[in-house]
């Protein structure tokens, strides 16, 4: 099958070089941060996580968004998602080599990186992350793979793959659980210490990754004469309005425990980004605008999405889509992981900005990402085109 | 009185070398000299204090088995000195090969100076003394009886030595995630992100440099305790009674001695951590 993306209209080449004109910057401002240090981000002793896992954190949801698609057609028998709960599982396989390849950019010691396995440690949260990330990489190249296989050959896929698809579902939700748990559980950190950020993460991934499915289904749609059909676009919407919905509930909740409560460590981090905190007479606000346009978008693109008369209207579905998606990213991809690290355990505050080689190496990873998201889905839809000529 | 206390550092320093490579070798040298003050320690390298909670009712910590390395600084007595302060840190920077960064982003820190309210948030008072709001505090590593880095670190990289207490660090396994920068309630880890070597001022060859890209921390002296000598902190402030170093297990040790008699605080108690840095304010 892997031949179907060797043969593709100028349009499929050149946005593949696109892609790899990205992957050759971040590749070579990685060899330049793997040979000077990580001294080359702007992350600092006080924040000391950035760009790279607040993007992993961001892209575990997208790859448990696929689940979505999963659930409802494989337990529930919801027949209209047939057509595209692969691009469900081969987005996930996308979002998890980003998420992989983030986690490797974060690493001092990148060649240490197997001490993981080595020196196992199941008092650490990471160890279960590893497992279960890799485990689920696993699970949705196998299943994608045995199904769509079956599929080129026009036969019904072997029973035993159901009992691997079965378990991606409980591996979605945990992948996102686990990784919540990496924030949850630090004595120091109050903004994090929060027993809703598992489930916030959850509905937020429940939507984003939908919708960036649904974004992908449009362009599939104008691009490669692929049609998911009306109602499972339709179906899909209501799945996003609701996991959104719930992410903008939990945020809220967040915000009357901190400012009812009144106590000053779970006010500190929320304040730090929607309004900007003072500190020995300067203020600190990097994140305010970030912040207010998560709220703003989210908002925006969740009435688009409720209003029937915008959403059939492809173009303005695809915008509703795509503000969302970049609202959830703003959410947990940027917000979430910086303003946890403000104020620092002393209670000064430091700021991060990003540096330009941080940034190549971000763009690079999303880039590759993109990459096997694209030659994954040209594979599906060639298939899809085969059986039905 | 001296030559006990230099006996015992030298054992528990022993240990602290020993509790690395060979666990069998404590059980040999800890033992015996240790045997007066409580038998708990013959069981060496297994002496975890069982994490007891609520044994003595509330914050009461488990009985104490073990030797369990701490310090008391007293912040009346390193004010009282002026320059007392910079030469415990000056001789930490000297005797660990610590880079000074001229880019405080890339600070590289194990014992410093900061404000009373940052090292203690949950002791501030919106009206505190004069001596506390124009005196500096110190924040290092609280070497916790349960420390959070060591419960975050995805490799063993970060390990509390359970036969002194001392949570160390093994620069050769740490794969540099930050996972326990994140972790430590107290900011008292610092990551390479340069090479070290070039912004190291003084090298000192008894102690070895880091790389970039792995976290480092206070590490009690360890190196120092294995030679009978006391932590270069605490030997600069010798004579001044500023910081106090010993058994936090043992009642007769002269930290003991110290905290019995006086009232002392820990940072951020409500985190849980038990550390075995006390303060006398």
């Amino acid at each position: 099958m892997i031949e179907k993306t060797l043969k593709g209209k100028p349009a499929y080449w050149i946005w593949l070089a696109f892609l790899g004109m990205f992957m050759a910057v971040g590749a070579a401002c990685y060899i330049r941060q793997y040979n000077i240090g990580l001294g080359l981000t702007g992350m600092s002793r006080d924040v000391s996580w950035g760009l790279y896992i607040s993007q992993f954190t961001f892209l575990v949801g997208v790859a448990a968004g696929g689940v979505m698609l999963v659930l409802p057609y494989y337990v529930h028998n919801y027949k209209e998602f047939g057509r595209i709960t692969i691009l469900g599982e081969f987005l996930a396989i996308g979002a998890i080599v980003m998420c992989l390849l983030f986690i490797m950019a974060d690493l001092g010691q990148p060649m240490r990186a197997l001490n993981v396995v080595l020196h196992p440690s199941p008092n650490s949260m990471l160890f279960y992350d590893a497992i279960v990330l890799n485990g689920y990489l696993f699970l949705n190249i196998l299943c994608g793979w045995v199904i769509l296989t079956a599929e080129k050959k026009q036969v019904k896929p072997p029973k035993w793959i159901y009992f691997f698809v079965y378990l991606s579902i409980p591996f979605a939700v945990s992948i996102h659980t686990v990784t919540a748990m990496l924030y949850c559980g630090l004595p120091g950190r109050h903004f994090w210490l929060s027993a809703i950020i598992a489930p916030r993460f959850l509905a937020s991934a429940f939507a984003a990754g939908p919708a960036l499915i649904l974004i992908a289904c449009l362009v599939l749609k104008r691009v490669a004469n692929f049609d998911a059909g009306r109602k499972a676009m339709n179906k899909l919407i209501t799945i996003i309005i609701y996991a959104a919905l719930l992410n903008m509930f939990f945020v809220g909740l967040e915000f009357f425990v901190a400012y009812y409560s009144n106590m000053p460590g779970h006010i500190e981090a929320l304040q730090y980004m929607f309004f900007g905190m003072e500190h020995h007479g300067v203020m600190y606000n990097n994140l305010v605008p970030f912040m207010w346009a998560f709220v703003v978008l989210a908002f925006g693109a969740i009435a688009l999405l409720a209003t029937p008369a915008a959403r059939k209207n492809d173009f303005v579905l695809g915008i509703a889509c795509l503000m969302l998606f970049f609202a959830f990213w703003l959410d947990k991809g940027v917000g979430f992981v910086l303003a946890g690290f403000v104020p620092n355990p002393l209670g000064e505050i430091v700021e991060y900005i990003p540096t330009m080689n941080e940034i190549g190496i971000t763009l690079g990873v999303w880039a590759t990402g993109f990459m096997v998201v694209t030659l994954l889905y040209k594979i599906a839809i060639g298939v899809e085109h085969e059986v039905e000529s | 009185m001296d030559k006990q206390r230099r006996k015992f550092l030298k054992i528990a320093g022993a240990s602290v070398v020993a509790g690395i490579g060979a666990p069998a070798i404590i059980k040999l040298t800890a033992t015996p000299a240790l045997a007066s003050g409580h038998d708990a320690a013959a069981a060496g390298h297994e002496a975890i204090p069982a994490a007891g909670h609520g044994e003595q009712g509330g914050h009461g910590e488990a009985a104490p088995q073990g030797v369990r390395l701490g310090m008391v600084i007293d912040l009346r007595k390193m004010n009282d000195t002026p320059g007392l302060l910079d030469a415990a840190i000056a001789s930490c920077i000297a005797a660990h090969n610590i880079p000074e960064f001229p880019n405080s982003k890339d600070e590289i820190k194990w014992i410093w100076k900061a404000p009373f309210s940052g090292v203690f948030p949950e002791h501030s008072s919106r009206h505190a003394a004069k001596k506390i709001t124009d005196n500096p505090a110190v924040a290092l590593c609280n070497h916790c009886d349960e420390p959070p880095c060591v419960r975050a670190c995805p490799t063993q990289a970060t390990f509390r030595n359970n036969a002194n207490g001392v949570v160390a660090m093994d620069y050769h396994r740490c794969i540099g995630c930050r996972f326990c920068m994140a972790a430590c309630p107290y900011g008292a880890r610092s990551f390479n992100w340069y090479d070290p070597r070039p912004y190291i001022k003084k090298y000192n060859k008894d102690f070895p440099s880091r790389m970039k890209g792995v976290v480092e921390k206070c590490n009690f002296c360890s190196e120092r305790l294995a030679l009978g000598q006391e932590p270069a902190c605490v030997e600069s402030c010798r004579g001044t009674g500023a910081i106090t170093f010993g058994d936090l297990n043992d009642p007769n040790s002269e930290v003991r001695q110290v905290l019995d008699k006086e009232f002392s605080i820990q940072r951020k108690p409500s985190a849980g951590t038990k550390p075995s840095v006390f303060y006398i304010v």
